[in-house]
């Protein structure tokens, strides 16, 4: 059995079902990739298997360490080893990225406020942080602007890859890390997410073009359209793609390849 | 289902701020306002002819002057029923050593020997109706500062005491300042001499102790020309079941290229009636700054303001109303544009919840011949769930000409975007909501000295405790 499995999963946003029935199991170590035209329900699934409250369940389940999330808030979710990499991170002004990350990284070791052990102390905080900036090509100036505040768009993306290695998931769904970046900033971003790669993560991408798949390779790609699973297969799903488009199912017009 | 953690800084709030200390009054006031409890007050300070008689016009200004129509509903006052002056002891100590142990006790609890330690310059910590405590360091009386109680300051330095008190704010002013004139007791009084700027923040503590109390403080700053000082009072309050009053009166005078700044945090408790009148005077090319933070009490009306008296002088009112269940903070701030080429700001920012009403009123007059000013206010409030509520009243009167004046104000909620955001990283829905209302108030804090930056922020998580279901 696999470590992390999506069954039937049916979800809707304001009364109008866009997941219809998405099934997808993800073992530590591997990296699926979702793809799809606009509309499909990728941003549907990624909002849906971390608990936005916009979306509606009706009907699946999504198992992870015995439990089923979709009973969670967010929040146990993350603490459970789930991780979101937004699409659109969001501004959150007067608070700092860097008492941000040290409050989700308590949160994350359980510190609340009382048992002092489980506390990131400064030290530790530092240099975890260090060689993660390092890696993103970030410098420490970013810690003390507000979260998301003013940032470019690569920096969002960054950031939000930041997070994920500081908290360290065991399920990360990267929502459209790639979109709205330039070449150089997604090597930095794969660059770091294939360092995480290993037997204790796994990873479900969420994008609309092939190019991101260049530089973090997928084992499993699955393409969604019209909110199910209409392909699965390896990596050569992508090169399908990346050829002939979305043109199979309807979508003609949408080119998979970002035109740079 | 999510479990709500419980917030470590809760636990021992009631043990920290909701407590009593056994009242051991030299002196108990009878309740009730009348012409011979306030001479009785005056004969106790043994304060000059001209205190008393000023006391008792005030009372008859008082007596005369109806109760505001706007803003709260302030009827449930009941001013026959409130003690005006309470004595807590004999003589003022100067050192700590000679505090009398159950208000050494109180104030161990506030942490105040510790702050001290820290950075303190002076502490004159008003425990009842009069200052008991106060130490001043050996530096600031070098240079020339004097940093006393109020009563002190009448006592021993009368001709500068006699020339500043009542001008900036006469007890005809409005009904509360006239009560306050007749019935004040404590508070702080600060000179500054000429190009002395006190580096430190000079502090106070105020608390409410005895049931049915009101504290009448007055504060008199001078800032001499060219002087800068910063006063900070910090107030925590104790639990109570029945109503409490209190209605200070602060006047300030800030003289040429001199700079005040005023911060306040306060957090009564929710039975008190907070009517405090805080204005001060600019000169050419002097700063006034406001920094007013109103937590708890049941109605606060507070409208910090400034007297742009001559060219070049700024004034500014930066402030934070938190409203909870059952309690209406009417604040905001008034910039009165005497003289042309003047400037100022108003930030205010509030926050509801539980039922909780905030009202920015301000007010912005720019006199006939006061050309060239500017003035820009902006209001930010934030909502945390559909019960609450925030209104803005802001009334301009401009005369002048060439003046530039601008508004800006936004209510907005808690949006579940920020909150979806920082709960997928695994931050439970209490903390997240208020690490958002603390990222709102930011702006705020920042302006604050670290201690109380933190204490505000502590204040804020308590407030926000059991807010969300």
């Amino acid at each position: 059995m696999a470590d992390f499995e999506i069954k039937d999963l049916r979800a809707s946003v304001e009364g109008r079902q866009i997941l219809k029935g998405v099934s997808l199991a993800i073992s530590m170590g591997e990296v699926h990739a979702v793809m799809g035209p606009n509309g499909s329900g990728k941003s549907t699934l990624s909002h849906t298997l971390m608990g936005h409250p916009g979306y509606t369940v009706d009907g699946g389940s999504v198992l992870f360490k015995g439990q089923n999330v979709l009973e969670l808030e967010p929040d146990e979710r993350a603490r459970l080893g789930m991780f979101l990499a937004f699409q659109y991170p969001v501004v959150v002004p007067g608070i700092s990225m860097a008492n941000f990350l040290r409050t989700a990284l308590n949160s994350k070791r359980g510190y609340d406020g009382k048992d002092k052990s489980k506390q990131v102390t400064p030290k530790e905080f530092r240099s975890m942080m260090k060689s993660e900036l390092e890696v993103l090509h970030m410098d420490d100036s970013f810690l003390p602007r507000y979260i998301n505040d003013g940032f470019s768009g690569g920096e969002k993306k960054r950031a939000e890859i930041l997070q994920m290695a500081m908290l360290k998931p065991e399920i990360a769904i990267l929502d459209e890390t790639d979109s709205g970046l330039d070449i150089d900033s997604i090597k930095f971003v794969a660059e770091a997410v294939n360092r995480m790669r290993g037997p204790e993560l796994g990873i479900l991408i969420i994008t609309h073009y092939t190019r991101v798949l260049e530089f973090i390779k997928p084992d499993y790609v699955h393409v969604l359209v019209d909110g199910k699973f209409v392909l699965s297969g390896g990596p050569e799903v992508a090169e399908r793609l990346e050829n002939t488009g979305y043109a199979e199912w309807g979508h003609a017009e949408e080119e998979p390849k970002e035109v740079a | 289902m999510a479990t709500v953690p419980k917030i470590e800084v809760g636990a021992d709030y009631k043990e920290k701020y909701g407590f009593f200390v056994p009242e051991e009054y030299v002196f108990k006031a009878k309740r009730g306002l009348n012409p011979d409890i306030v001479t009785e007050i005056s004969w106790m300070k043994q304060e000059p002819e001209w205190m008393a008689k000023m006391r008792l016009r005030s009372l008859e200004i008082f007596r005369k002057k109806p109760m505001p129509k706007w803003g709260a509903d302030l009827s449930v006052i009941d001013f026959e029923n409130i003690f005006y002056y309470l004595k807590a002891s004999d003589k003022q100590s100067k050192t700590w050593e000679e505090l009398p142990p159950d208000i050494k006790a109180t104030y161990d609890r506030l942490g105040v020997p510790e702050a001290e330690r820290k950075f303190l310059a002076g502490v004159s910590a008003q425990y009842e109706s009069e200052v008991v405590y106060h130490s001043l360091q050996e530096s600031l009386t070098k240079k020339g500062v004097i940093f006393t109680d109020t009563d002190s300051a009448l006592r021993d330095h009368p001709e500068l005491f006699k020339e500043y008190f009542g001008t900036v704010i006469p007890p005809a002013d409005n009904k509360f300042a006239a009560l306050n004139t007749a019935v004040w007791s404590g508070g702080s009084f600060i000179y500054v001499p000429k190009g002395v700027h006190v580096e430190i923040p000079l502090q106070a503590y105020f608390r409410i102790n005895a049931e049915n109390m009101g504290q009448f403080e007055r504060t008199l700053i001078i800032c001499d020309e060219g002087s800068f000082v910063h006063y900070i009072e910090g107030c925590t309050a104790p639990i109570y079941t029945t109503d409490s009053l209190h209605s200070a009166v602060v006047e300030i005078i800030v003289k040429k290229n001199a700079r005040c700044r005023y911060t306040t945090i306060q957090n009564w408790s929710t039975n008190v009636f907070n009517l405090v009148t805080k204005r001060a005077m600019a000169y050419a090319d002097a700063t006034m700054e406001w920094v007013d933070g109103n937590l708890g009490s049941q109605i606060t009306m507070k409208y910090p303001s400034v007297y742009l008296m001559e060219p070049g002088a700024k004034g500014d009112v930066l402030s934070v109303a938190f409203a909870g269940k059952g309690q209406h903070q009417d604040a905001g701030g008034k910039m009165i544009h005497v003289a042309p080429n003047t400037t100022s700001t108003i930030t205010s920012k509030s926050i509801s919840k539980a039922g909780g009403r905030t009202s920015y009123r301000g007010h912005i007059k720019i006199y006939p011949g006061a050309n060239n000013c500017k003035s820009f206010v902006k209001c930010d409030a934030l909502l945390l769930d559909d019960e609450s509520r925030s209104d803005t009243y802001p009334y301009n009167d401009v005369d002048a000409e060439n003046v530039t004046l601008g508004h800006e104000a936004t209510v907005s909620k808690v949006s579940d975007e920020q909150l979806f955001y920082l709960m997928s990283r695994g931050i439970p829905r209490a903390e997240a909501e208020t690490m958002i209302v603390n990222g709102f108030i930011e702006p705020f804090t920042k302006e604050l000295p670290l201690e109380y930056a933190v204490e505000l922020n502590r204040l804020i998580q308590l407030e926000m405790e059991g807010s969300v279901g």
